[in-house]
């Protein structure tokens, strides 16, 4: 299952500069059982067996590989391809992950897991597959985003975790990892931390990334078996970056593949209400790793904005701040407008309705595709489904539902 | 040997104070260090406020936060230091997260923290591992960084810190964040003896300790106990900073005991 074509990060759980584990002591001694654990699990043929198994029978996978001809011919240019994580079950890309690391800590005898969640996605996932391993789940999320996405606060509740709303801060995000840090370092002994995104401390960027690059290892055999050919371009929002990723890690070494990140650029870059990391950010330590940060000349960390909860992040993961100061990927940033565009674009040409997240990279690839020719392939992550986005959209352009 | 180090004299328990600098008010808080100093205390920790404090509970996440809006930053905290060192002779030690300092430089911070008269560093999120670029920074500046073990430390990870931390050793009493706490675990005595024999250097109590009695606990296993919550309490309940005062010298009576 894990790509390993490049041995990154480094035993000290560095990509370059990036990475590290920037963690209060009484997190130190469980990071270190984390890894090994992981490394162990790795290791055992049994365990990717039942990832494996459990990705076909319980999550769908693989997702298919759609040539969307609709798009590709009103982008007029090249064919544009959709992998559609918005199939998997739960519907978005984040159930690789919590299904991958609730295994992991299901075999490190660990009953009590502990989340955060942004959109909502990953709390679902992780609610999801706590559900179906017969564990505890208790779920972090800003009130803000409670508020943006009451849908999802509803099905996690459904699938029998604890909603704990989070109050300080920006009341988003960032704010709902610090609170499920705060509540791992208290509860350290019995709790596993399900982190969501390719963030966070070592190992977790190595951890996420691992069981999100089947993402990227189905693509490439999809692309193979019907151009026989690698894909020109791959495109994929990024918030954390943990679609990305996953989409991108398994083509690391095939140097002709282009990769394009698409942060969130909001009201506009220029505005300051964005959360475009990777093109704005300079490098700093949030979370346990360092990577590009959006931070005022104090070193403060910003509060961001973007009308997709899912990027509203200040951070990123430090395997990308790696890919940009190496140029392996290139960054962009689409507005919360253009995202609506790309959003509105997918529905009509191709009868899907994407996750704001993705419509991010729906809109820069029908950009993109504009200028090339119809030999040229853009593979796109739709990363997930829009229902949970309903209610926004909707106020955005001035429906009531 | 440091002033910090300089601190830790037989037959005496250390005092150490935190105040989150600028909390809730640059004046209070040079007020408040005054309190401190002339109260007994043998070290000030000065918290530079920070967005996102994931090691801090309730207390100091909102002293933070209301410093924040007040507008202070890491120059503000540097202005503080620099006063207090001509108003008081405690030695003064900054509490700050690792990105303040990044942000600022890690050479830059250091040089100008020296010359404000700071004598140590405690960062929270910085382990060891990580902490080669700023440690050696602080060396060449005279700035001791003290590092922290826990009682999730294994005995690696103990002798690891024992080696590395300068001026002494800050126990975390509990797993969990900071805050004053009704009790203190059961298991403090043996968490301090586990690290007592791996090492000579000076092993002061923090997180949760808010009373005399939990204090005088503390000092019969420790060199020094740390008090941080309790107080910005008490100057949030109280702006004459009575209720600090005694507070404080209710504390240095139990350590002297």
């Amino acid at each position: 299952m894990p790509a390993k074509n490049i041995k990154l990060p480094n035993e000290r759980g560095y990509f370059g500069q990036f990475g590290g584990k920037f963690v209060p002591e009484t997190l130190m001694p469980a990071l270190a059982e984390l890894e090994q654990a992981y490394r162990e699990a790795q290791a055992e043929p049994e365990f990717q067996q039942e990832f494996l198994r459990l990705c076909r029978d319980y999550i769908g996978r693989p997702t298919p590989l759609y040539p969307a001809p609709r798009l590709s011919a009103r982008s007029g240019g090249a064919t544009i391809l959709l992998k559609r994580e918005d199939l998997a079950h739960t519907g978005a890309h984040k159930i690789n992950n919590a299904l991958g690391q609730g295994l992991l800590a299901k075999r490190m005898g660990k009953s009590r897991i502990i989340a955060e969640t942004g959109a909502g996605q990953h709390g679902v996932a992780a609610a999801t597959a706590c559900a179906m391993l017969d564990l505890e789940c208790i779920v972090y999320m800003g009130e803000e985003d409670i508020r943006r996405q009451s849908s999802n606060v509803f099905r996690m509740k459904l699938l029998g975790a604890e909603v704990r709303p989070v109050g300080s801060g920006s009341r988003t995000l960032k704010d709902a990892i610090n609170e499920a840090i705060r509540d791992w370092v208290t509860n350290v002994e019995d709790t596993y931390y399900l982190l969501g995104s390719v963030v966070g401390p070592h190992p977790y960027p190595m951890i996420a990334r691992d069981f999100q690059a089947i993402i990227g290892g189905e693509t490439k055999e999809q692309v193979a078996a019907t151009y026989h050919r690698l894909p020109d371009y791959l495109v994929a929002c990024v918030g954390g970056g943990s679609n990305a990723i996953g989409l991108f890690h398994p083509f690391f070494d095939d140097k002709e593949v282009k990769f394009i990140g698409v942060e969130a650029a909001g009201q506009g870059l220029k505005t300051g209400h964005h959360s475009a990391s990777l093109v704005t950010g300079r490098t700093g330590v949030l979370h346990g790793t360092r990577s590009q940060l959006l931070q005022d000349s104090d070193g403060q960390i910003l509060e961001t904005h973007s009308l997709a909860p899912g990027l509203d992040y200040p951070g990123v993961g430090p395997e990308h701040s790696y890919y940009q100061e190496t140029g392996r990927a290139s960054y962009v940033a689409v507005t919360d407008e253009q995202a609506l565009e790309g959003f509105q674009l997918l529905c009509h040409t191709e009868g899907i309705i994407p996750a704001l997240e993705s419509a991010h990279a729906i809109y820069y690839a029908a950009q993109l595709a504009a200028g090339l020719t119809p030999e040229q392939l853009i593979v796109v992550n739709l990363s997930g489904r829009g229902d949970k986005d309903l209610d926004i959209v909707a106020k955005r352009i001035g429906v009531e539902l | 040997m440091s002033r910090v180090a300089s601190v830790f004299q037989p037959g005496r328990k250390a005092l150490i104070a935190y105040l989150t600098a600028g909390y809730p008010s640059r004046e209070a808080t040079v007020e408040a260090a005054a309190v401190l100093a002339a109260g007994g205390c043998d070290i000030i920790e000065l918290g530079i406020p920070f967005s996102d404090p994931l090691a801090d509970g309730a207390t100091i996440q909102k002293a933070s936060y209301q410093a924040l809006q007040g507008g202070i930053t890491p120059q503000d905290c540097l202005e503080i230091a620099r006063r207090l060192r001509r108003e008081i002779a405690t030695p003064l030690v900054f509490m700050s997260y690792y990105n303040p300092i990044l942000s600022f430089g890690t050479e830059a911070f250091c040089r100008a923290a020296a010359r404000a008269g700071v004598d140590g560093l405690i960062i929270p999120d910085l382990p060891p591992e990580e902490g080669e670029e700023l440690g050696a920074s602080a060396r060449k500046h005279g700035l001791d960084l003290i590092y922290l073990l826990t009682p999730t430390s294994t005995e690696a990870r103990i002798a690891l810190v024992a080696e590395k931390s300068q001026g002494f050793i800050y126990l975390v009493s509990l797993t969990g964040v900071t805050g004053a706490r009704q009790t203190l675990p059961a298991e403090l005595e043996d968490f301090v003896r586990r690290v007592r024999g791996k090492t000579a250097k000076p092993l002061c109590v923090g997180f949760g300790v808010s009373n005399p009695e939990q204090a005088a606990r503390v000092a019969q296993v420790a060199d020094g106990v740390i008090v941080g919550s309790r107080l910005l309490e008490l100057i949030t309940e109280d702006s004459s900073l009575a209720a600090l005062k005694s507070a404080v010298s209710g504390l240095r009576q139990a350590l002297n005991k």
